[in-house]
């Protein structure tokens, strides 16, 4: 997409802002661990997984759509 | 709700009084900072984007190049709102599994017909929108009615939109209404302005992420705790043996089977035929996306690639309901009969969100309904752009000028229809009743549309004349079928042929008769007037137009070939939920 007008992909928009999402869920996830939230199921960890597999999906598309110099 | 199908907001009714309820969730400070830089992000689109485009194929058709994905994933999420994700979720706590029937027979056919039949005439005729498309087939008049009504149903359904958002941002974050609305409409106007359809649409792919990164949890951990979908069957038989909340069709027999108080030809006919098709294939939200693709493999392709997503939805929407069912250790009731403590249907998603999401993933799911707002004003502004300034002020106030003049006419447009929405949201807080009248009118015009188009692009006899006159019979008899039943509630039992049927059938059947009416009559009027010459139908008509063959295509490349596929998943599922 943007092949006409050379603008950067939006699958690299989607990267960057997975990444910066699952950095900070993941981070607040390591914090729960000394602070466990009141919610069900509060013992699988599940911002610390979900948090890497934000960073995971990002990572992919941030590494394959990095903008390229023309 | 995103885009203009008002189905979706059957379910959802606003509470009675803002400010009553006691906000369900409170966000932490890494929640603001995920919403925050969501916001960030969207600005920061609008600006890049800006650079490019300068002319009104960029603004209004996102410079005709959008590859089958992107196209694909903007149209799904021009659908995919944060009402539509709440208001079935709470029909599916509601009525159970049958909910899913609005994705699955109500959106599969009707996406991979788009695709495989309409996608090429809308593409290979280079219309700019649905009302060009009647302008080049059946001539000014036809236009002007669906330009007309189509542009004031918009800018309402944009303004509802607001003001919902706003009502569920209170009732789940206790947040200042006058707030929501402002902050998110300076928003959606600021990036809209800018980049026109070609930020709506990136923005529509970023939302389409968010969305299911933000509701997908919920289901996991549901099902975890429920113990899988045998265990969940098993609790909800257990807490709710009244009723049958796991079967789609088994309770379809008879209008008193099944709590919707509907029957299966009015399911199959009025939603998965007219309805269905109607909003699939000529909303002008939703088609706008796909008419933006770069090429005609890539326009068939979107929507049938939609196509799969739209079948896996009923996983973050559906099932949160039924695992609601099973888990939560109190009962939701409807928003008439809500008393103190209690929550009603509609809040189910936000109160599954904070049984399974502490800080982080809270911040991210609301981010996620936030962003399925945002981007549904925003279809709802780029579809009013583009008609208002193609098909209404090109058409018939500046007919001759040049191209910047249209795209400054299309930024104007724009923040026009920003403040109108904003005037609309205001008035709705005032008298909610406006809600339900502007989705009933938007109703009416569903379905004719839908009779009027296909009999254009498939019949080489239907004439102007016809077309128009079956498109103003179809209008006026919903509107009239509708008064009927509003005067006197006996009617409806002769609209949905039954003294069971409820509301849910109304809305079917009334689909159904007025494009019944709308096709007989564009049929009869076709025969006693003079059809257009077949050199004037050139890539309007089916028989009249040389569509590109892909003989030459690999299998998998084909169209088609995933069209199959599509169908074929679909009805494994009908059998699977049978």
């Amino acid at each position: 997409m943007g092949e006409d007008h050379h603008i950067i992909p939006v699958w690299f928009f989607v990267g960057l802002l997975l990444v910066t999402y699952g950095v900070l869920i993941m981070g607040s996830g390591i914090v729960q661990f000394s602070d466990p939230p009141p919610t069900v199921l509060s013992e699988l960890h599940a911002p610390v997984w979900w948090g890497a597999v934000l960073i995971l999906i990002g990572g992919v598309y941030v590494y394959f759509f990095w903008p390229k110099k023309s | 709700m995103t885009a203009s199908f008002p189905l979706s907001l059957l379910f959802f009714q606003a509470p009675e009084a803002p400010g009553a309820s006691q906000k369900l969730i409170s966000l932490d400070p890494v929640d603001i900072a995920i919403i925050a830089i969501y916001f960030a992000m969207v600005l920061g689109i609008g600006f890049y984007l800006k650079r490019f485009t300068q002319r009104g194929e960029d603004f209004f058709l996102a410079g005709r190049e959008m590859t089958a994905w992107v196209a694909g994933l903007a149209f799904i999420s021009a659908n995919l709102g944060a009402l539509e994700l709440m208001g079935w979720a709470a029909a599916s706590y509601q009525y159970g599994i049958l909910a899913a029937h609005w994705y699955w027979i109500g959106a599969i056919p009707a996406m991979v017909f788009l695709g495989l039949v309409m996608m090429p005439f809308y593409y290979i005729s280079k219309t700019h929108s649905v009302p060009g498309y009647l302008k080049l087939r059946y001539g000014e008049p036809a236009r002007a009615l669906n330009a007309t009504t189509y542009a004031v149903m918009a800018i309402l359904m944009s303004g509802i939109n607001m003001y919902a958002m706003a009502l569920v941002l209170k009732l789940v974050l206790g947040w200042n209404i006058h707030f929501s609305i402002w902050v998110a409409s300076i928003t959606v106007a600021i990036y809209v302005t800018l980049g026109g359809l070609f930020s709506a649409i990136f923005n529509e792919v970023v939302q389409f992420f968010l969305i299911w990164l933000g509701a997908l949890l919920i289901p996991i951990l549901g099902l975890i705790e429920a113990g899988g979908w045998d265990g969940m069957v098993a609790r909800i038989r257990q807490t709710f043996p009244q009723g049958d909340y796991t079967h789609l069709w088994r309770t379809m027999g008879s209008f008193a089977d099944n709590p919707m108080g509907i029957h299966w030809t009015g399911i199959v006919l009025g939603l998965g035929w007219v309805i269905s098709f109607g909003y699939w294939t000529t909303d002008f939200l939703v088609v706008q996306r796909v008419i933006s693709a770069r090429d005609i493999r890539a326009a068939k392709l979107a929507p049938i690639l939609a196509s799969y997503f739209k079948m896996a939805v009923p996983f973050i929407v559906i099932l949160p309901g039924l695992l609601a069912l099973a888990v939560l250790p109190f009962k939701l009731v409807p928003e008439s009969a809500l008393g103190p403590g209690q929550h009603s249907y509609n809040e189910v998603l936000p109160l599954m969100l904070a049984r399974y999401c502490g800080p982080g993933l809270l911040g991210l799911g609301i981010t996620a309904l936030i962003a399925g707002f945002m981007s549904g004003m925003a279809g709802n502004l780029t579809a009013f752009a583009t008609i208002w300034t193609y098909d209404i002020y090109r058409s018939f106030i500046r007919k001759a000028a040049p191209d910047a003049h249209y795209v400054k006419m299309g930024r104007a447009s724009v923040i026009l229809s920003v403040l109108i929405s904003i005037g609309t949201a205001y008035l709705v807080m005032q008298f909610k009743s406006i809600m339900d009248y502007v989705q009933a009118l938007f109703s009416f015009f569903i379905a004719p549309l839908f009779g009027t188009v296909l009999l254009g692009m498939l019949w080489k006899r239907a004439t102007p004349a016809g077309g128009f006159w079956g498109l103003l019979a179809g209008i006026v008899s919903s509107i009239t079928m509708w008064g009927l039943v509003r005067a006197d509630r006996r009617m409806l039992a002769y609209i949905a042929l039954s003294t069971e049927a409820r509301d849910m059938a109304e809305n079917m059947y009334r689909a159904l008769w007025s494009w019944l009416i709308c096709v007989t009559v564009t049929v009869v009027v076709s025969y006693l007037t003079k059809p257009k010459p077949v050199e004037e139908l050139t890539g309007l008509v089916y028989g009249c137009t040389e569509l590109p063959s892909e003989g030459h295509l690999p299998l998998w490349q084909r169209p088609i070939f995933w069209g199959g596929v599509s169908i074929t998943l679909f009805v494994i599922l009908q059998m699977i939920f049978w």
